[in-house]
């Protein structure tokens, strides 16, 4: 299954080319702890993004917690900027049921009210729970619920996706 | 049997520093420094521990320790009772159970439990039912660990780690439940050198025995520290006569700016509250530039919601 994986450089190219045309002087990425925030310092780069990056920790916003507790290392959610009125572009790795972009729109909010969220994922893996499609999508993959895709950083910060 | 931890090591009551790991304590202060930013944001909340209930059981007064706590409990979007529970009435062994169990009935989840006999949290951790934690808040001199752990917060902000730091306590380490906390809190954290400062009546006897120096001159004991914590002389707790006057107390180990002076130039000055200006503390350290008694007030809502989120959500449900 390794082999039939895309190279995750080529799947940020993608999203580049797609979400270029879209792109506004108003528009602010955010990315999801922890690949999210990988793929989204890329989009972040490669776009010569001059708004600050967000990133969220989505830890508290959990729907899972009281099955199974604080995620051991919760970062802080790091959004220097007002959110109020502007074009949010949420970015995550691997789109699965939905619930973890639920929880960061719900955090996105309490920090204020955005003209608009739009959704980039490098993988869409499929097994949706929500109503939640991306916008923006590297790779269209349909795995089963039994395996689990994965994205990991290098010690040379290269992306690799794995399928497990 | 420890009865704040689980089999698996998971933190299930919070009632003393003292015996858990370093892990755990770096894991409360990790998470606090997370929750740090809610209290800036546009809504001061964060829904984890929504639909839950924690009642504030206070058989002792106390306002800075229960608001914060109440505030705490709030940003965390649970439902908060306070209970002030009068200390004249006759609140030991059977009548303390009662009541528990009354709210118990009602579906509590948490119990923040502060009384003036050590050991009533452990007795209420002991017979609750497993759903239902139970934070101490301050039993007698006991312990009063939440108060411990946003020292260490404080503590590891302003001078970012505890392998280097040489820490004095000073005053009234006898009667205070805080000074026990932050000596195992600092041990465990792995301070080289905690020092504690005071008068031989108000220091306990062998409490070189807990891993610290004892001083009894505030000038030869500030020497070379970077972290000072001043102890509310306790008049409340102080049942004989342990102490001249607080004016005497206060000439030899009231810390003013001369007696700072000893410290390191870069030193934090520490207090629990409330303050007795003029006894412990003057007031020109009090609100002087080394001062770090206010921030020590607002970290204690970001620890409090810590303890509180790491034991709802190591709770079976």
């Amino acid at each position: 299954m390794h082999a039939s994986l895309p190279d995750a450089n080529a799947l940020i190219t993608r999203l580049v080319d797609a979400i270029a045309p879209t792109l506004t002087p108003d528009t602010f990425i955010v990315g999801i702890h922890t690949g999210g925030v990988w793929v989204a310092e890329r989009l972040h780069a490669l776009l010569h993004c001059s708004t600050p990056l967000g990133t969220l920790d989505i830890s508290f916003y959990r729907d899972d917690f009281s099955r199974i507790g604080l995620h051991p290392q919760v970062k802080p959610s790091n959004l220097p900027f007002d959110l109020e009125g502007r074009a949010i572009l949420l970015v995550d790795d691997v789109l699965h049921s939905g619930r973890t972009v639920r929880a960061a729109m719900n955090e996105l909010f309490d920090y204020g009210r955005p003209a608009s969220i739009k959704l980039a994922v490098l993988v869409d893996r499929g097994g949706h729970e929500l109503p939640i499609r991306p916008d923006f999508v590297g790779l269209t993959l349909e795995v089963p619920d039994n395996q689990n895709i994965n994205l990991s950083r290098l010690d040379d910060g290269h992306l690799t996706l794995s399928l497990a | 049997m420890n009865l704040q931890l689980s089999p698996d090591g998971n933190l299930r009551h919070l009632l003393t520093l003292d015996g858990l790991p370093r892990t755990i304590l770096t894991h409360i202060l990790d998470t606090a420094e997370s929750f740090m930013d809610v209290g800036e944001r546009e809504v001061k909340k964060v829904p984890l521990l929504r639909g839950k209930s924690i009642f504030n059981l206070f058989f002792e007064p106390s306002t800075r320790t229960r608001t914060t706590f109440e505030i705490a409990a709030k940003r965390l979007s649970a439902d908060v009772v306070n209970l002030n529970i009068s200390t004249s009435s006759q609140t030991k062994g059977e009548a303390i159970l009662d009541t528990v169990d009354n709210l118990a009935a009602m579906h509590a989840d948490m119990f923040i439990v502060r009384h003036a006999q050590s050991g009533a949290a452990h007795f209420i951790a002991r017979n609750v039912a497993p759903h239902i934690s139970v934070i101490n808040a301050g039993d007698g001199r006991h312990s009063h660990p939440t108060q411990g752990l946003l020292d260490m917060f404080t503590i590891r902000r302003f001078k970012g780690e505890f392998h280097n730091l040489t820490v004095a306590i000073v005053g009234d380490v006898l009667h205070s439940r805080v000074a026990r906390s932050q000596i195992h809190a600092l041990t465990t954290l792995g301070v080289p050198e905690v020092r504690v400062i005071g008068p031989k009546t108000l220091l306990p006897t062998g409490v070189e025995q807990m891993g610290v120096k004892v001083f009894h001159d505030l000038e030869a004991g500030l020497a070379g520290c970077v972290v000072v914590i001043t102890l509310r002389l306790q008049n409340e707790r102080m049942k004989g006569a342990l102490l001249p006057s607080a004016q005497e107390y206060f000439k030899f180990f009231g810390l003013t700016q001369e007696k700072l002076a000893h410290a390191k130039p870069d030193a934090i000055v520490m207090h629990p509250g409330p303050m007795n200006r003029g006894v412990e503390i003057d007031s020109e350290v009090a609100d002087g530039p080394q001062s770090v008694i206010l921030p020590q007030v607002t970290y204690g809502i970001a620890v409090r919601m810590a303890v509180m989120a790491i034991l709802a959500g190591g709770a079976p449900a």
